[in-house]
């Protein structure tokens, strides 16, 4: 079995905030805008490097939005950052019609997303943005689950023409994936090939699949464990050819079970190979107080149950 | 005054093509249309620096950006007759597959749109964004756009007004049509607007009112004073006085007009009230 070494746990929100410091030395047209989180969403150097290409829009972030929107006339790339709450749910319109509809190249950028920002509780945690982004019409969603990740897949969103929805986590969480590597849009990656379960994992909880295999593989259970950065467009090929050979699936994400990675998964398999399914997710309710590693562990978003909902899925097939 | 005779007659000729338009199909906005017709008409043709030849980008051009989108009859019409896309196109206005949608919109890709709009409260966000990038882009022109004066009761018009003066968006010429109605009735008794000079003033702005916005030539004088405005430090807000429905006598003083069609003896009506100049689509 392969095993994955944390680098040294790191929040994927720098690896954000790095991934943008490098892309304004080397992309003039990158441009970026915040809405009074500038130290949270870790945007402080390329505001520092570049005063004339960072926008502080201050509390408004449906004004920002618009902004975007417009700056991408003239040939800038921006890029907006506040949490993910105030990236979408409350911003949704604009995003729709200046932004989605419009077809404009906007790059929206969402840190503190999910339970794992703690403490602030449910006001801040949205549990339902991944869902209303894949449901607009020409919206590229990530989801990216270290550091390494983060900051690869932030360089490569500049690279592509369209509006994305990049989304991230406060909290530091182990750092696995290669330094420097590169980032395919669309692209599952197979981190652990196996042979009796798949386990389907974005975010945060792709590093809680590989410990979930771990426990697996003690126990005889041999598990394949894809990490599904891109939610949409989603790499249908690979999910369709491991539930071929596994025979079942385990999803994991760090958000509602409606909405998400497991129902985008579940109608590919619906549609091409019916299999199987248990999901790892909150079960459409909201989230509340306390430290990452609680939330966790009460909403049953952690290894342990990864672990638990792919024996329970292996003795359905 | 220079002679305006050419810009009254793409005027008539405009207002023709918006009931027409709205006609053919029974649906559409044409009372606000009709009243900021001289509006857009002397905009595209008297002060913009524009290229008809279209390009999103819009690099050393004067841009304008309509974020009152219902009244797309209008827009289209003027756009069709600057030479953006062929006039006979104004005939599958709203009709399936038409790049003529209801609402304005860069998705069917017609020329001379750069923003959808039609949920209300975005074009001027959009306008500032674009206003600084042609600062940044060491380009002087000039970014319009126009606001229903309904449309000020959303809350995102007051969060791009903050920001404009904040950050000096000089570049930026915003036109309010004041025309004191809106869909549930006049905006005194749906939502009073206040006093809107006050308003765009405590926010920063450079006012201008145009009393007269229905008259060709007030529209170019307040437009001249508004240019001469420009790269002072401030945003500029014109408050454009129309009357919706203008230039049909059944359909001004209401806001009965603001999204329902005319019939077949309405049609004929409103065309004999504004004779052919430039030849119908």
């Amino acid at each position: 079995m392969k095993i994955y070494e944390n680098t040294g746990s790191k929040d994927t929100r720098s690896g954000f905030g790095d991934g943008l410091t490098e892309l304004g030395k080397k992309n003039e047209n990158v441009v970026a805008l915040c809405a009074d989180l500038t130290g949270s969403l870790k945007m402080n150097a390329f505001a520092d490097n570049h005063p004339e290409r960072f926008f502080q829009v201050g509390i408004a972030e449906a004004n920002m939005m618009g902004i975007a929107a417009g700056m991408t006339i003239g040939g800038k790339i921006p890029f907006t950052g506040t949490f993910a709450n105030f990236s979408t749910g409350r911003v949704y319109d604009q995003i729709r019609q200046s932004i989605a509809y419009s077809d404009k190249n906007v790059k929206i950028c969402a840190s503190h997303s999910g339970l794992t920002l703690g403490e602030d509780g449910a006001t801040h945690q949205i549990l339902e943005d991944i869902g209303l982004m894949k449901m607009l019409p020409g919206m590229t969603v990530i989801n990216t689950c270290d550091y390494n990740q983060t900051k690869a897949a932030t360089l490569a969103i500049a690279e592509h023409h369209g509006p994305v929805y990049l989304r991230f986590g406060r909290p530091k969480v182990a750092n696995f994936t290669p330094e420097n590597g590169t980032f395919e849009i669309g692209k599952a990656v197979m981190l652990q090939e196996g042979t009796d379960v798949t386990i389907i994992a974005t975010g945060h909880l792709v590093w809680e699949a590989l410990e979930a295999a771990k426990t697996l593989n003690e126990k005889g259970i041999s598990a394949e464990v894809i990490n599904i950065h891109t939610i949409k467009p989603l790499d249908e090929a690979a999910i369709i050819a491991s539930a071929k050979k596994t025979g079942c699936v385990v999803t994991a994400e760090e958000h509602n079970y409606l909405g998400g990675l497991g129902e985008s998964v579940a109608r590919t398999l619906a549609m091409h190979h019916p299999t199987a399914q248990e999901f790892v997710a909150t079960q459409d309710t909201f989230g509340e107080s306390g430290t990452p590693a609680q939330l966790l562990e009460k909403y049953g978003l952690n290894a342990e149950n990864i672990a638990l909902k792919a024996e329970k899925v292996i003795s359905r097939k | 005054m220079a002679d305006t005779q050419h810009l009254k007659d793409l005027v008539t000729q405009v207002r023709r093509d918006i009931v027409r338009q709205v006609h053919a199909v029974s649906s559409g906005h044409p009372g606000g249309s009709l009243g900021c017709t001289e509006f857009l008409v002397t905009l595209y043709n008297e002060v913009m620096d524009h290229d008809p030849s279209f390009n999103m980008d819009g690099i050393n051009e004067d841009l304008f950006f309509l974020s009152n989108g219902h009244i797309s009859p209008v827009f289209y019409s003027v756009l069709a007759r600057a030479g953006y896309f062929p006039v006979s196109e104004l005939s599958t206005f709203r009709k399936l597959n038409t790049r003529l949608q209801g609402h304005p919109t860069t998705h069917e890709g017609l020329p001379g749109v750069r923003i959808a709009s039609g949920s209300l409260g975005q074009g001027m966000s959009v306008a500032i964004g674009a206003a600084q990038v042609k600062k940044l882009n060491g380009d002087d022109k000039t970014v319009f756009t126009l606001h229903g004066d309904g449309e000020l009761q959303e809350g995102q018009i007051w969060e791009a007004a903050m920001y404009a003066s904040a950050n000096k968006v000089d570049n930026l010429i915003s036109t309010i049509d004041v025309n004191g109605q809106q869909i549930d009735g006049s905006t005194e008794q749906v939502l009073a607007l206040g006093d809107l000079r006050n308003k765009f003033e405590a926010f920063g702005w450079d006012v201008i009112t145009v009393q007269k916005g229905n008259d060709v030539d007030a529209i170019i004088t307040g437009m001249k004073e508004a240019m001469n405005l420009t790269r002072k430090g401030k945003p500029v807000c014109i408050l454009l006085h129309t009357e919706m429905g203008n230039g049909i006598d059944f359909m001004m003083g209401s806001h009965a007009w603001h999204g329902i069609a005319p019939n077949d003896e309405q049609l004929a009506e409103a065309l004999r009230q504004n004779p052919e100049t430039l030849g119908d689509y």
